[in-house]
């Protein structure tokens, strides 16, 4: 099963189950967020560290390695 | 009436604690933040990861079978562990880092801590770019995702961990560049060759590593021992690795470079103990770090137990053992019961296999590699240079001016890395932050308990 996520304002498949962070990784998105004005991406995978946060649905700081995207979730990058 | 056994994590060691206290009668609760038992080592999702990647996996249904006894939470994030004046457990339930998930309070008679460790990754210069992560990360994405940190992956740190992670990342479709190892071939012949006899006792873990030795070999993937990924190259994300021979205490030998492509990297050193539940319950912290347990999986807290990884690193085999252990105790059994004798013996077996783990301990040469300008504290980027100058200040002192260890991590992932470029504890394990929750969560905790207090 597919489902159909928007990052940024661009529409990104994945499959059903995945993590957010899943279906970025698997449409060759490595990098969601900007610290210190450098890229940063899912670095720990395990909800720990931190560095993969975004907003969801407009809630800010939900770890995408942590939270299993949803049909029609709105994904947008985080800076810090 | 049955003892009220809460069990904190659903990984090898909570769903054995969890299983012998059922048995033993207890009322049984399980607390766990990932989405379906397993942790970290049976992590999983049926339909989107290749079995192959799992180990011991009927042993695990068999565990998820006996869960139907339980009261079981999943998605919960533990954020209060308290053990002054009964024991308590607050939870929030939902969708990680929702807003306005269900609150969820627990009291027990029994606690068994069994929330495991992370992965231990060493700063290198270029490890905040896209494509670097943790081992553990690599394992989760294929394990969980079915994905791969990139196309072509180098796996380096040190320790039998990475032989699994590179063995998930093939399974998945990625390609192993190369798997690097600190220690030396000679010094893991010493300390793995030591007392085959203890090894035998074990064949189901050396079986295991064989396995994935073959499957490296099949893959024709190079194995490197003596060495490190020294630096990481890139521009926005990896694009090559420098590796390096290093000495017996990690120390980089000028010279030996090399330059690996690859548009990734797995990094793992070791592990480290989630201790944050243990530390607000009040347990001892052994000098290793590690919750200080007795024979009985006891903590320093009464009826307060541990088990598995946050006791030690030493496996998920050893972790069974320990949790079994926990959970029929803090049932109410003793440990002199001959049901507990084939356990028993099973964990004095994998304490002896774990004790080789120390081969790969982290050696503290590998600060040479850092550049002044490397970042260590990855959520406040924070560099080397910038911890070197407050070396000699107090440890507060050094937190506040450099924020190093303050960010919104708080300290799990360099917490031991600037102690280690200190010399000194900077005791980030005072502060124990179990999981984050919004103010608004915690708002809503308080309007809820108004009213009833009122009553009182």
């Amino acid at each position: 099963m597919s489902i159909r996520i928007a990052v940024d304002g661009a529409e990104v498949a994945g499959r059903e189950g995945q993590t957010i962070a899943g279906v970025l990784i698997a449409a060759e998105r490595r990098t969601w967020r900007t610290a210190d004005g450098a890229e940063r991406g899912v670095f720990c995978g395990i909800g720990v560290c931190q560095d993969c946060i975004l907003t969801v649905n407009g809630v800010e700081g939900v770890r995408a390695c942590q939270r299993a995207a949803r049909d029609g979730d709105v994904v947008e990058r985080e800076s810090r | 009436m049955s003892r009220r056994v809460v069990i904190l994590g659903a990984g090898p060691a909570g769903l054995a604690a969890a299983q012998a206290a059922l048995a033993r009668g207890a009322e049984v609760t399980v607390l766990d933040e990932g989405e379906r038992a397993g942790g970290q080592f049976w992590r999983h999702h049926d339909g989107l990861t290749d079995p192959r990647m799992q180990h011991q996996w009927p042993r695990f249904e068999r565990l998820r079978g006996a869960l139907e006894g339980a009261r079981v939470h999943e998605s919960a994030s533990f954020w209060r562990v308290a053990a002054d004046g009964g024991l308590r457990v607050h939870a929030l339930i939902g969708p990680a880092d929702s807003a306005g998930r269900a609150a969820l309070t627990v009291d027990a008679d029994a606690l068994v801590i069994a929330t495991g460790a992370h992965d231990r990754a060493l700063p290198v210069p270029g490890w905040t770019l896209p494509g670097v992560v943790t081992a553990g990360a690599a394992q989760a994405l294929a394990k969980r995702d079915g994905v791969t940190p990139g196309r072509r992956t180098v796996v380096a740190g040190a320790g039998p961990f990475l032989l699994p992670v590179a063995a998930s990342i093939g399974l998945a479709g990625g390609t192993v560049a190369e798997v690097v190892e600190a220690v030396g071939s000679a010094a893991i012949m010493r300390g793995w060759g030591r007392a085959p006899w203890q090894l035998a006792g074990s064949a189901g873990k050396a079986g295991e590593l064989a396995e994935y030795v073959g499957d490296l070999l099949r893959h024709r993937t190079p194995y490197r021992f003596g060495s490190a990924v020294t630096r990481i190259h890139g521009q926005h994300a990896v694009e090559a690795v420098t590796v390096q021979r290093i000495d017996a205490d990690w120390r980089p030998i000028p010279g030996t470079e090399r330059t690996v492509d690859c548009d990734s990297v797995a990094l793992g050193h070791g592990f480290t103990p989630r201790l944050e539940a243990a530390i607000q319950a009040g347990c001892a912290i052994s000098p290793e770090r590690f919750v200080a347990v007795d024979d009985r999986q006891a903590t320093t807290v009464p009826g307060v137990f541990a088990a598995g990884e946050v006791t030690g690193i030493a496996g998920a085999d050893a972790a069974l053992a320990e949790g079994a252990v926990a959970g029929f105790v803090a049932a109410g059994g003793e440990l002199g019961d001959t049901r507990l004798r084939r356990i028993l013996h099973a964990r004095r077996r994998m304490h002896a296999f774990a004790e080789r783990l120390a081969t790969h301990a982290i050696r503290p040469g590998w600060t040479a590699w850092l550049d002044d300008d490397t970042i260590v504290c990855r959520c406040e980027s924070v560099t080397r240079a910038r911890i070197a100058e407050y070396a000699d200040a107090s440890s507060r002192g050094m937190r506040l001016a450099t924020r190093a260890g303050l960010g919104a991590c708080q300290g799990r992932t360099c917490g031991r890395s600037v102690e280690a470029l200190v010399a000194a504890s900077v005791d980030y394990d005072h502060r124990p932050v179990l999981s984050s929750i919004r103010i608004g969560e915690l708002a809503g905790l308080h309007d809820h308990r108004t009213p009833h207090q009122e009553q009182e």
